[in-house]
């Protein structure tokens, strides 16, 4: 979804607004069940001394004879990325600097885009056991299409700067719970409301595709109820149950529309399901499918083939299985399970380091997840090496966290790569931004410079010299 | 201290109620449990997986006697990095590491240019082929031991030794205050479980301090009893009184064969304890103490507990607040075993920060890497480089964290943790560095014989896959007669590797 800049920013000062108020009661909320909690009351959730969450001013930056890793062209060894209003204004061997420029010297480092993770509950959850007040990835009941990430994402979240720290700079935070999730946003990982930090607040709605037996584990899980073919009927009727709502709210749609151009008709009334899920049953944004089978895979493609969605799937065990059909169908997967053990005994050892290589090779557009809630998304450069270890290039296992990710969610005009009139959101490192070693020199999201603290620099600092 | 029956006698149940008469509560609750492991033989016996039949064959084939591998950068650990260089192996133990180095006739002869070789890596906390977790019935369970529930054909031991790992301390969980005792082995997937149990490791047990022994106590529900305790003040006193009971046990012991020595007569032997013995041995310096435990301040009641006992901690497990008393911890002597960055997963693990390994290393903790989870010491090698780039430990201190610190806090370090003449060839060859994101493991040896090799495990795989389709199609596997789709398999164990998320009774397999 494009926004102009005025309307955006008319949204988010709405949000603004909208959003101000519950974050205070939650924050309230979650001090007064801290402090009822005396096991908790050493560790401070929300330490304003530790956070970061202040955004930065914008600045004009230019960083010299640095090797610019643009991805989406050659790296230009020795060269300059010029830094103006958010955007990356100039690039090259020779650039001209404006007046003011911070100058910052890029000798021996390297510059790349900040890497992207699609698959997270950044800012929706801050300790996911034992302190409930701090969890907003579950609505009650089975439809929540109306749940938006973007209204709970908590811009104090210690998990932000730990995340953004190591190089990632944008994330996809979605909503989890039911059948239908909610609505997904697209954040950069900086920002002191969730409208600074917003690059596209409605981003994708969320489905989890039913299946069969239980999440996680082998078929069956470790509790098979016995009746196959009652579990079987069981998940037909929730496709059932999804397959209803977006219809009615395709229905719905056509209805508003139908009453806008001819008021002589029965005025509808205004629904808050069914009217955030019409873009998505006009397949204007996409509709993220979480499964990992194959045949869920292939039973959430046909799904949304008959209800004309655009398709995305979210995690994708089982890809490299239907890769010929994937790219038959043009349906990108976020793959999440790089790093999971495979999920079946007699699956080979490198079942799931693999799983990206298969991909590329059969052509299917794929991008690369942490899969990840939170505190562990900053390990997303770990979940493309080891793709990379296993059959993918490098230069693959780059784009995978930064120009596919964007690709796939509509903003690979806006992310993913160093391109003129690109967000300036930037990594300069002094290594290969993947590997272990490698040490992040500078930081920059949206044409901010952002420091390189975070809750965890910050207790470093405040323990390792204790005598 | 010896007791007059060996540890024999513990495996047979039925003799161990005869001569001891245990309470009929426990003997029903061992009988039971042995039941269950006959069940568990059998039903392995019958349904060996696929990659197991691989094993099986591979133990067939004779491993030769002999191997160098050479033209290798070799990490020894102790020794720097040697480029170019070469390492011997014979009957099971490095023979010599230089340049230049002869085989005999029939080795087999390894060109490793380009490659890496370092010692097996050891995870010091992990609760692979382990078929039961945590016996969490009781706050005190010295009395049962993870060598009665192995499973030598968990697959994830072979994924395992896919990512360079040979040597597991499989640990009970840490549903309790005092656990049960643990088992070092070395992952010789597809051999014997004998075969399995590390020789000459030192004897262990776990203890569980915070969270998660006080959590048994939770669902606060009616007609369920609470298991005593429900804060951290209990998990002391429980401590406190076990090892006050085994003090007194020990007296009488000792009280009795000082008795025996003077040749007195008519003497009656104290009633043993099974659930005292290993806390006996711990005070004794025989039982190596490993502590699951969270913050800062549990870190400290148990060292104050084992001062006043006269004990040492062999490790802190996970420890994740060692950073902020790490002074302690290396006062005591003690080591600390810990994640590299995982946190934020429950409240105890809020203020857990990756730079813990730097700042205990330079306190002078003895710290190594594990990783709790079947999935993630697949890479190890990786949560170890984790430590250069936060605190900035040197390459070889990094490499020591997953190497030869957790042999030590293992009491192996005389048998592998590096690249040593005269130590076990435990040895693992990489296709780069191993601290690279980029490298993989081509060939996994434990005592010389080769148990993971990348091309062997290419070259199987068309094999395995006919195998599966022949089995698919088997009488047995074909959906029934009577309609419906087939019987599904029954699944893996369920993942209860992370004893952090350990939640209540429901986890127990």
């Amino acid at each position: 979804m494009k926004t102009n800049s005025k309307v955006r920013q008319t949204f988010l000062s709405v949000l603004d607004s909208i959003t101000h108020m519950p974050a205070k009661k939650i924050s309230l909320l979650v001090i007064l069940l801290l402090v009822s909690l005396a096991s908790a009351a050493a560790q401070q959730i929300g330490n304003p001394t530790t956070q970061q969450g202040v955004t930065p001013p914008r600045g004009t930056y230019v960083i010299r004879n640095a090797r610019i890793v643009t991805v989406s062209g050659p790296d230009i060894e020795n060269g300059s990325v010029v830094i103006r209003d958010g955007k990356i204004e100039a690039l090259g061997t020779s650039v001209s600097v404006p007046s003011g420029a911070q100058s910052i010297d890029g000798r021996g480092l390297s510059v790349y885009p900040g890497m992207i993770d699609a698959g997270t509950s950044l800012g929706l959850v801050e300790v996911g056991q034992g302190a409930p007040g701090t969890v907003d990835t579950s609505e009650v009941g089975d439809l929540n299409p109306n749940a938006k990430a973007i209204i709970a994402v908590n811009p104090h979240s210690a998990h932000l700067a730990v995340t953004r720290v190591d190089g990632i700079t944008s994330a996809v935070t979605m909503p989890a719970g039911g059948l239908i999730s909610g609505q997904a946003a697209i954040i950069n990982l900086v920002g002191t409301s969730p409208g600074e930090m917003a690059v596209v607040p409605y981003a994708a709605l969320v489905i989890n595709y039913p299946r069969v037996g239980n999440r996680g584990g082998d078929f069956g899980g470790g509790q098979q109820t016995g009746n196959l073919t009652e579990t079987l009927a069981a998940s037909v009727r929730q496709i059932e149950q999804i397959r209803k709502m977006l219809k009615d709210a395709d229905a719905y749609g056509r209805a508003h529309d139908a009453y806008a151009k001819d008021k002589s008709l029965p005025r509808p009334n205004q629904d808050v399901m069914l009217e955030s899920l019409v873009p998505y049953v006009r397949g204007e944004r996409p509709v993220i499918f979480r499964a990992d089978r194959e045949s869920e895979m292939r039973g959430a493609i046909r799904f949304a083939e008959e209800l004309k969605l655009k398709p995305v799937i979210l995690g994708g065990d089982d890809a490299w299985k239907m890769a010929t059909y994937l790219k038959e169908k043009n349906v990108p997967v976020i793959i999440t399970g790089i790093l999971d053990l495979p999920s079946r005994e007699d699956d080979f050892y490198d079942t799931q380091y693999e799983n990206a290589a298969k991909l590329q090779q059969a052509g299917v557009r794929f991008c690369i997840s942490s899969g990840d809630g939170g505190p562990n998304v900053r390990n997303l450069p770990y979940y493309a090496g080891m793709a990379a270890a296993f059959g993918l290039s490098k230069a693959d296992a780059l784009k995978a966290v930064t120009l596919y990710p964007a690709q796939i969610m509509n903003v690979g005009d806006r992310l993913g790569s160093i391109e003129v009139g690109k967000m300036a959101n930037l990594v300069v490192t002094d290594g290969d931004l993947l590997e272990t070693r490698t040490a992040v020199r500078h930081l920059f999201i949206d044409g901010r410079e952002v420091k390189l603290t975070s809750r965890h620099t910050d207790l470093n600092d405040a323990f390792k010299n204790r005598k | 201290m010896d007791f007059p029956a060996g540890d024999k006698l513990r495996n047979d149940p039925e003799q161990i109620n005869q001569t001891l008469q245990l309470p009929n509560g426990l003997m029903e609750l061992k009988m039971k449990r042995t039941a269950t492991a006959r069940i568990l033989l059998v039903s392995i016996l019958c349904c060996a997986s696929l990659p197991n039949v691989m094993a099986q064959q591979r133990r067939e084939t004779a491993e030769p006697a002999e191997t160098l591998i050479r033209n290798a950068t070799l990490l020894t650990i102790t020794r720097g990095t040697l480029e170019n260089s070469d390492i011997l192996i014979r009957r099971g133990k490095i023979a010599a590491i230089g340049k230049g180095l002869k085989a005999s006739a029939n080795a087999r002869v390894i060109d490793a240019a380009g490659k890496f070789v370092m010692p097996g890596i050891v995870d010091c906390h992990s609760h692979s082929m382990l078929d039961a977790i945590n016996e969490g019935s009781l706050s005190v369970t010295s009395m049962v031991r993870t060598r009665d529930a192995l499973n030598p054909t968990d697959v994830d031991l072979y994924r395992e030794l896919a990512g360079g790992v040979t040597s597991l301390n499989l640990l009970h969980g840490s549903a309790n205050a005092i656990g049960g005792l643990n088992t070092v082995v070395k992952i010789k997937y597809g051999r014997p479980v004998e075969e399995f149990i590390f020789p000459g490791a030192m004897p262990g047990i776990k203890f569980a301090l915070g969270e998660n022994p006080k959590r048994a106590s939770n669902p606060n529900l009616p007609g369920v009893t609470r298991r005593y305790p429900a804060t951290r003040m209990g998990v002391e006193e429980v401590i406190r009184d076990a090892f006050t009971r085994a003090r007194d046990y020990k007296k009488t012991w000792d009280e009795y064969r000082a008795a025996t020595g003077r040749r007195e007569k008519n003497l009656i032997p104290p009633q043993r304890d099974l659930q005292l013995e290993p806390l006996v041995e711990v005070l004794e310096g025989k039982r190596y103490v490993h502590s699951h435990c969270y913050r800062a301040d549990e870190i400290l009641m148990l060292i104050s507990i084992a001062d006043e006992f006269g004990f040492k901690i062999k490790t802190f497990q996970h420890v994740l607040e060692g950073y902020k008393v790490a002074k302690e911890i290396a006062r005591h002597g003690a080591g600390a075993s810990i994640f590299s960055d995982f946190w934020g997963y429950k409240i105890e693990a809020y203020d857990a920060i990756p730079y813990n390994a730097a700042i205990m290393t330079r306190a002078g903790v003895v710290v190594s890497i594990n990783s709790d989870s079947d999935e993630r010491a697949r890479r190890l090698n990786i949560d170890a480089a984790k430590a250069m780039r936060y605190g900035g430990l040197t390459e070889e201190q990094a490499l020591k964290l997953i190497t030869l610190n957790p042999a030590i806090q293992l009491g192996i370090q005389e048998r592998v943790g590096s690249l040593e003449v005269g130590k076990d060839a435990d040895v693992v060859i990489w296709n780069g560095h191993p601290f690279s994101v980029y490298s993989r493991v081509d060939t996994t040896f434990i005592d010389g014989d080769v148990f993971f090799d990348r091309q062997q495990d290419l070259a199987g795989r068309a094999d395995l896959l006919k195998e599966r389709t022949q089995l698919e199609q088997a009488e047995p596997n074909r959906p029934p007669a009577r309609g419906g789709p087939p019987q599904a398999p029954r699944g893996r164990r369920p993942s209860n590797s992370d004893d952090d998320l350990w939640e209540g009774e429901n986890n127990q397999p």
